[in-house]
């Protein structure tokens, strides 16, 4: 397996992961998969390129990255699920389609 | 394995906000709430000691730590200052209105530090990774805090949107970053620059992660064509947040860019100015007419800022050390007038009544004839009339970019301000030329807070007087 085949995965989790952001018109909750999808291909991209470095030090700079990601992620999906809760008490609904109360 | 100790002195500012933050969380919880002014207090007091303990340390020379993550040099002091006055003032606006509207909990304050020790981490990175971790600690504190009201169906649907596109962008961001630590196989920014200096010939892989890290940027910047989430944040938050979000995150975001783009990628500077360029040109026109169409007072700010981050950017494009310091004088100034434009909405505002339409503004003048003025100096400000301060700070971005010959860029940035002025100066038609149209605002806020109002307008004017000052200021920072 070479480098690129990894970054290629990368690549399409990636883009997998903005299809499913802009593309979906239904559920919010998908839309969260879908950012916590583009998080982990940026990991997958920090991993690859950590591993087939030589430098010691250069590959312990993006797995340590990569800790802080996932971190930060489960965080960020924590703050995102709590908004979804607040969002659908005040609506009764979390489609993507009804969230248009604001216009100009 | 060799430990080398960090320098702990140049990171005691954050210190010690962290501390306060989580100090002032767990004392607020053991407050009845009467006694919520302690917390209040303690918010301030921590803003006061960061402050102290900024200015203790600063002009001494550059210092690198933490295993070279950290940096403090005098761009970062002097825009942490910033900072942090301007957090204070938020803070001391926002007061009596969430007192009104009932949402006058601790957690407000210290979700407004956490996010102020966000901006200043940001403002001192000097790694990827301190850059992002700054960045998200700034932005997840802004999503909860545009979700404080939590039976506002509006700012719920603001809160969703922020954190939706504020999580593309950030995966944006880290993309990029990701292509520039394969490439350059580091994290530091220092080592970034001296890679790419050093390696020419893989201008393609770099320019590649650029692009992301660039539209992640433009995102946080509110730049078009990434601004959708800006004119919603700004309308659905209350006003106290939108007040927040729209001042001091713009010095931090700026700061990111200086650190990102100039400290780190000098080398690729053709690609990131083309592609500032376009954003630049769009933000411009986009912003000043879009504004036009808008009865909402918050959402007309909510443009004029996309405009105003138009100029920030070609201050930044034009690549040179004058440059940087136009779009600092630009970045500071503007942040201090929507201070002052949100402040004076906030005044304006009672329970029940959030005085955000264009409408409310009708006759202000014969009602409050001082408020009216000092709203008239704002909106001159912003619009670019001379002798306020907004004037200087588009002359010397303009001055710059012509100075690299891109005059056409120049041009329509004068063009589109006089698009601009129209809206700015139909506030002031409406505040002094129409008859009020139903309940007039009553002001109900303590002296405190309307001195300050007085004040922040008044320095606008103080400023387009004297900006020899600031100016000065801003130089050191890029010396």
């Amino acid at each position: 397996m070479a480098l690129s085949d990894f970054l290629i995965v990368g690549a399409i989790l990636f883009c997998l992961s903005l299809a499913g952001i802009f593309l979906n018109r239904k559920n919010v909750l998908i839309l969260l998969m879908s950012i916590e999808l583009m998080l982990l291909a940026v990991n997958m991209n920090f991993i690859a390129f950590s591993h087939y470095m030589k430098d010691a030090a250069a590959q312990v700079d993006g797995q340590i990255f990569v800790f802080f990601i996932l971190t930060v992620a489960a965080a960020e999906a924590a703050i995102g699920l709590a908004i979804l809760v607040v969002m659908y008490r005040n609506r009764n609904t979390i489609d993507v389609e009804d969230m248009d109360t604001m216009k100009g | 394995m060799n430990i080398v100790m960090p320098n702990f002195a140049s990171v005691l500012p954050e210190m010690f906000v962290l501390g306060m933050a989580c100090a002032i969380l767990v004392i607020d919880a053991l407050l009845s709430g009467r006694r919520k002014v302690i917390t209040y207090s303690l918010s301030q007091l921590t803003l006061l000691g960061a402050l102290i303990l900024t200015v203790m340390h600063s002009g001494e020379k550059e210092v690198v730590t933490f295993g070279g993550t950290f940096v403090r040099d005098t761009m970062g002091d002097f825009l942490k200052v910033f900072i942090y006055v301007i957090t204070a003032v938020v803070f001391l606006y926002s007061r009596d209105y969430i007192k009104s509207r009932g949402i006058d909990k601790g957690e407000y304050y210290v979700l407004g530090l956490f996010g102020m020790l966000g901006m200043m981490i940001m403002v001192s990175a000097h790694s990827l990774l301190t850059i992002y971790l700054g960045l998200e600690l700034l932005s997840l504190s802004l999503y909860a805090l545009v979700a404080f009201q939590r039976d506002n169906a509006v700012a719920s649907e603001a809160a969703m949107k922020y954190f939706v596109l504020g999580a593309i962008a950030s995966g944006m961001l880290l993309y990029g970053m990701s292509m520039l630590y394969g490439v350059t196989h580091s994290l530091d920014i220092g080592k970034i620059a001296s890679y790419i200096a050093s390696h020419q010939e893989q201008q393609m892989i770099l320019a590649f992660g650029l692009v992301f890290v660039v539209v992640g940027l433009a995102f946080k910047l509110g730049a078009v064509p990434f601004h959708m989430w800006l004119p919603d944040v700004y309308h659905g938050a209350p006003t106290s947040v939108t007040l927040y979000i729209g001042t001091a995150p713009k010095i931090a975001a700026f700061a990111m860019a200086i650190r990102l783009l100039v400290d780190g990628m000098q080398g690729l500077a053709a690609e990131w100015q083309a592609m500032f360029m376009v954003l630049a040109t769009l933000s411009l026109a986009i912003g000043n007419i879009v504004a036009i169409a808008q009865t909402n007072m918050k959402r007309m700010l909510a443009y004029s800022t996309i405009s105003h981050v138009g100029f920030l950017v070609l201050g930044i494009l034009a690549g040179t050390r004058e440059g940087y310091v136009a779009s600092m004088f630009y970045t500071i100034t503007y942040a201090i007038m929507a201070l002052g434009a949100f402040g004076i909405i906030l005044l304006l505002s009672r329970k029940g009544f959030e005085s955000d339409q264009l409408d409310d503004f009708k006759g202000l003048a014969d009602r409050s004839p001082w408020i009216a003025f000092l709203m008239l100096l704002i909106m001159f400000s912003m619009a670019g009339v001379p002798p306020t301060v907004g004037f200087y700070a588009k002359l010397m971005v303009l001055q710059t970019v012509i100075d690299v010959d891109m005059l056409w860029i120049a041009i329509v940035a004068v063009l589109f301000s006089v698009v601009g002025a129209f809206y700015y100066l139909r506030v002031v038609k409406l505040m002094y030329f129409d008859k009020p149209s139903g309940s007039g605002s009553l002001i109900e806020a303590g002296i405190d807070t309307r001195v300050i109002v007085s004040s922040n307008a008044i320095l606008v004017l103080l400023l387009g007087l004297f900006p020899g000052g600031l100016i000065a200021l801003c130089r050191l920072a890029f010396a």
